[in-house]
């Protein structure tokens, strides 16, 4: 008996081995595919460029793109300012509307959601502004705030906003009942209900929601930069397009792209450290 | 019976939806300590009977007293075990086991010392810090009683709380019911249609009607503990059960 556990156990060991050694082989395939991909993408780009078949004014090569990122770090030529300055103005700008959207739009949506007077008393009014594109908001902001910062943070403030409050007051509206109930018959008050239950229960709906924001922020920067900027990245495009240079547009954009993965990350690991209750897929 | 031994009384409960009648004139005493069982068909209305006694609806008409004055979940502690999954997903099983503790705002050491008498009796020792989705359906469940029992409730009520679990299981978790409700001495009020598991659980089973509901009849359970299924006595008692609750 002893020997045939042992057996089964062994079988069972060696099953596992080799299931992970398959897994493990399956993954470094798919890395390769997904490296021989870029380097494809980017092969086949530079070789047309350089061999004429995109004309130059049109299309940079990516190796361009990488001698102008650099050149850029330290110089301000053609547009004004290095890249290090472009980068502190944008994300300014990006931080201070995003975070005031936080700040203003989770509380808002998760009170919309428990508060059925406040939901039909700020919903209304909710709904009309939440078609209108952000980008459609910048004449008016001009005439509030002028063209300084203010405006340019308002605009990029209401592309975020959105999302914020949409996503939070979805997570509390969606809390079972049966979860309330159980508060309820524990004696727990309204606050304590919507404190200790819907709040916890929206997060992670909530930091979709941020995390949406997130890209509407960097998405509307572009365009409030279109309004009287000195440096930022949108303005840095901006330049590059009136002097036809598609390298320094490529670097903005690049830069920008970056700049977006680094704080999609670090949301991630923060969301994962809130919610960590929810079951990993 | 002295009346001080009574625990919950329901006085004329009736509960109408519009012209519909759920509820017609039911009566009937708890006394403290007591394990009872409910049996009906299904669709008779036990559901809103419960959130009638848990006060998450408000009667037509008739009380609910518990130790003499109206049931309150803000004064008198009510516990309730739903049939569906509500151990809170992003509390660990010893926080979930705190949260009516919390709720009612007891001191820390009275909330420590009660919680590690539950997980004691529970054997959850190694689960405490597990999420909910870390366990199964029947641990996850087993936290939830836990939760119930932990707040020493007044009145218990379950809603078939083993409706999902193989036999099995069920078997476990019913000795385990019964053995916290042995150790922290609460008044119990347990719902289910399996007439096998009322009779192995209950002192006192009280049978309803189809809707309108009536109580149709009452029986007592006096068989001593641990109880086998297959007794003789058992079967006898299942048996006038089923005949009384016949609606078919």
């Amino acid at each position: 008996m002893g020997n045939q556990d042992e057996k089964t156990t062994s079988k069972v060991a060696n099953s596992i081995l080799i299931e992970t050694a398959a897994r493990k082989r399956e993954r470094k395939q798919l890395l390769i595919i997904s490296l021989v991909c870029i380097f494809l993408f980017f092969g086949i780009w530079e070789i047309a460029v350089r061999l004429n078949w995109i004309d130059g004014k049109y299309l940079c090569a990516p190796s361009a793109v990488i001698k102008t990122f650099m050149t850029k770090l330290s110089d301000p030529k053609p547009d004004g300012a290095v890249l290090g300055i472009h980068i502190i103005t944008s994300l300014k700008l990006v931080l201070i509307g995003y975070i005031a959207a936080i700040i203003i739009g989770v509380p808002l949506g998760l009170l919309m959601g428990y508060y059925h007077t406040f939901d039909k008393l700020v919903s209304p009014i909710f709904e009309i502004i939440r078609p209108i594109p952000p980008i459609a908001w910048i004449p008016l902001s001009i005439i509030w705030l002028g063209v300084g910062t203010a405006a340019k943070c308002f605009i990029i403030f209401l592309a975020a906003f959105v999302p914020c409050v949409i996503n939070s007051y979805t997570g509390v509206k969606l809390t079972p009942p049966v979860l309330v109930n159980v508060a309820k018959t524990c004696g727990a008050t309204r606050w304590e209900i919507f404190s200790t239950v819907c709040v916890h229960y929206a997060m992670p709906l909530t930091f979709t929601g941020i995390q949406v924001s997130l890209g509407n922020a960097w998405s509307t920067l572009v365009a409030s930069e279109l309004v009287s900027a000195t440096a930022g990245l949108g303005y840095m495009i901006q330049q590059g397009r009136s002097l036809v240079r598609p390298d320094i547009i490529l670097v903005g954009m690049l830069t920008i792209g970056i700049l977006g993965a680094i704080f999609t990350t670090l949301l991630s690991k923060l969301e994962n450290k809130v919610v960590k209750w929810r079951a990993k897929s | 019976m002295a009346s001080k031994d009574i625990k919950v009384q329901v006085n004329h409960l009736t509960k109408k939806f519009g012209d519909l009648l759920v509820l017609d004139d039911i009566s009937f005493n708890i006394n403290k300590g007591e394990f009872v069982c409910i049996v009906g068909p299904t669709g008779c209305g036990k559901t809103t009977f419960l959130n009638l006694l848990t006060r998450l609806i408000e009667p037509t008409s008739g009380e609910i007293l518990i130790d003499g004055k109206p049931a309150d979940p803000h004064v008198h502690n009510i516990s309730f075990v739903f049939q569906e999954p509500s151990a809170f997903p992003w509390l660990t099983a010893q926080q979930n086991i705190e949260y009516g503790l919390k709720i009612k705002k007891k001191s820390s050491e009275e909330i420590k010392s009660q919680v590690d008498k539950i997980i004691g009796l529970l054997g959850l020792e190694k689960f405490r810090n597990a999420y909910p989705h870390e366990m199964s359906v029947s641990m996850e469940q087993r936290v939830v009683i836990g939760r119930a029992f932990a707040l020493n409730p007044d009145l218990l009520l379950m809603d078939e709380p083993y409706g999902q679990m193989d036999i099995k299981m069920r078997y476990y978790l019913e000795d385990e019911v019964i053995r916290l409700w042995k150790a922290t001495g609460s008044t119990v009020l347990f719902i289910t249609h399996n007439l096998e598991e009322a009779v192995y659980l209950a002192e006192r089973v009280l049978i309803l009607s189809n809707k309108p509901a009536k109580i149709k009849a009452e029986k007592k359970v006096d068989l001593p503990r641990p109880r086998s299924v297959s007794d003789d006595k058992f079967v006898e008692i299942r048996k006038d059960i089923t005949d009384m609750i016949k609606w078919w």
